[in-house]
């Protein structure tokens, strides 16, 4: 897989470093501030009420 | 850097041009590339080398067994690789990313809750009287201050105990009394992450202060205990300053906290934060119990607030 991303990832190695750097915040802007908010919530080790 | 592909394209038409091809047998060409590729110049040959040992050669190469075990094997390995960044990345997220928001949303609240007290002096819920709170969800609606845990150590409090209003800051559970009222006034917080604003509860012993803040009165609470000993379970009440329990205790915000029995009117105001315990854990949870230490004094009076801030 991260071979293939960086077969067509163009622009020769400048490119494909800016390229690579450009999908990895957004990878993980995507996790920390959309998918880490929505499954926080099912995990069971934030409880701290009584109930 | 060439790729790989546009390489062996190359080598290919080289090929098909100088080397009198067609005598081959096309056997060859197709079942061995090495010899299809037999180059006519040395330097040709050192470059063929090193596209074979690249990548490409696999992915143009023949699929036999062996490439395919080999692509599957990379393929689970960088799957694994990929679970395991992510997971990293959670504990992150969970650690300190969490705190980055909730201390900006702490901020607002802040905000918020002075500019409500400025505009409504009489706005607040230190009003006497039981029965649900009427503060809406999510609203901050005062301040807690734990002089032991640092001068610094100020969050406001939100109403309600939901995933929500958590987030935020310490929750109010919102059929638990109010500051400064009979009965108990009962918070959550996060352990860890979140702002973690109830990380070192453990850390609290008999005697500390825990101070709340409202549109017009201070309220200090002690834990209860033996300050001398630091024994928990030494007050007269029975009642333990710190106790660790399971989830599903919920006699620790009773209005008198550990007595199930509603026809018994509280007469004296307690304080109970609860947190999750071990840390990064919810199989029990951490209980701290305090008891109001003398009247609320008005903050009109006191505007640097009440003499147990003074020594934090």
């Amino acid at each position: 897989m991260y071979s293939w991303i960086w077969r067509i990832l163009p622009g020769g190695l400048p490119g494909k470093l800016v390229g690579s750097l450009v999908l990895i915040l957004g990878v993980s802007a995507l996790l920390l501030f959309v998918v880490f908010p929505w499954v926080e919530p099912m995990l069971p080790f934030n409880d701290i009420t009584v109930e | 850097m060439r790729t790989d592909g546009t390489g062996v394209a190359g080598h290919r038409s080289q090929d098909l041009d100088q080397q009198p091809s067609a005598e081959q047998p096309p056997a060859v060409r197709s079942g061995s590339r090495h010899a299809a590729y037999k180059a006519p110049s040395r330097r040709d040959a050192a470059r063929e080398v090193k596209a074979s040992s690249g990548r490409g050669a696999a992915k143009t190469g023949p699929r036999n067994r062996g490439d395919l075990v080999r692509t599957a094997v990379r393929g689970t390995g960088q799957t694994l690789i990929t679970f395991g960044l992510i997971v990293l990345l959670f504990v992150v997220y969970e650690l300190f990313v969490t705190d980055i928001l909730t201390n900006e949303r702490q901020e607002d609240l802040t905000e918020e809750l002075l500019q409500n007290w400025e505009d409504d002096p009489t706005l607040g819920p230190d009003l006497p009287g039981g029965g649900l709170s009427t503060v809406p969800l999510g609203e901050g609606f005062a301040r807690i201050r734990i002089p032991a845990f640092g001068a610094d150590f100020v969050k406001v409090v939100i109403e309600g105990t939901d995933p929500e209003e958590l987030q935020q800051g310490p929750g109010h559970y919102v059929d638990s009394a109010m500051p400064g009222e009979l009965g108990n006034f009962a918070l959550a917080g996060h352990r860890v992450g979140k702002g973690s604003p109830f990380l070192d509860l453990d850390k609290l012993m008999p005697g500390d202060a825990i101070v709340i803040e409202t549109a017009e009165t201070w309220f200090t609470y002690v834990v209860l205990g033996d300050p001398a000993t630091g024994n928990f379970g030494a007050d007269p009440s029975g009642i333990p300053g710190q106790q660790i329990v399971s989830p599903q205790d919920v006699e620790v915000v009773f209005p008198i906290p550990g007595v199930d029995d509603a026809t018994v009117a509280p007469t004296s105001a307690y304080l109970t934060l609860t947190t999750c315990h071990p840390k990064f854990s919810a199989q029990q949870r951490l209980i701290i119990h305090a008891i109001l230490d003398g009247p609320g004094l008005p903050r009109a009076e006191y505007p640097d607030g009440p003499p147990a801030l003074a020594g934090g």
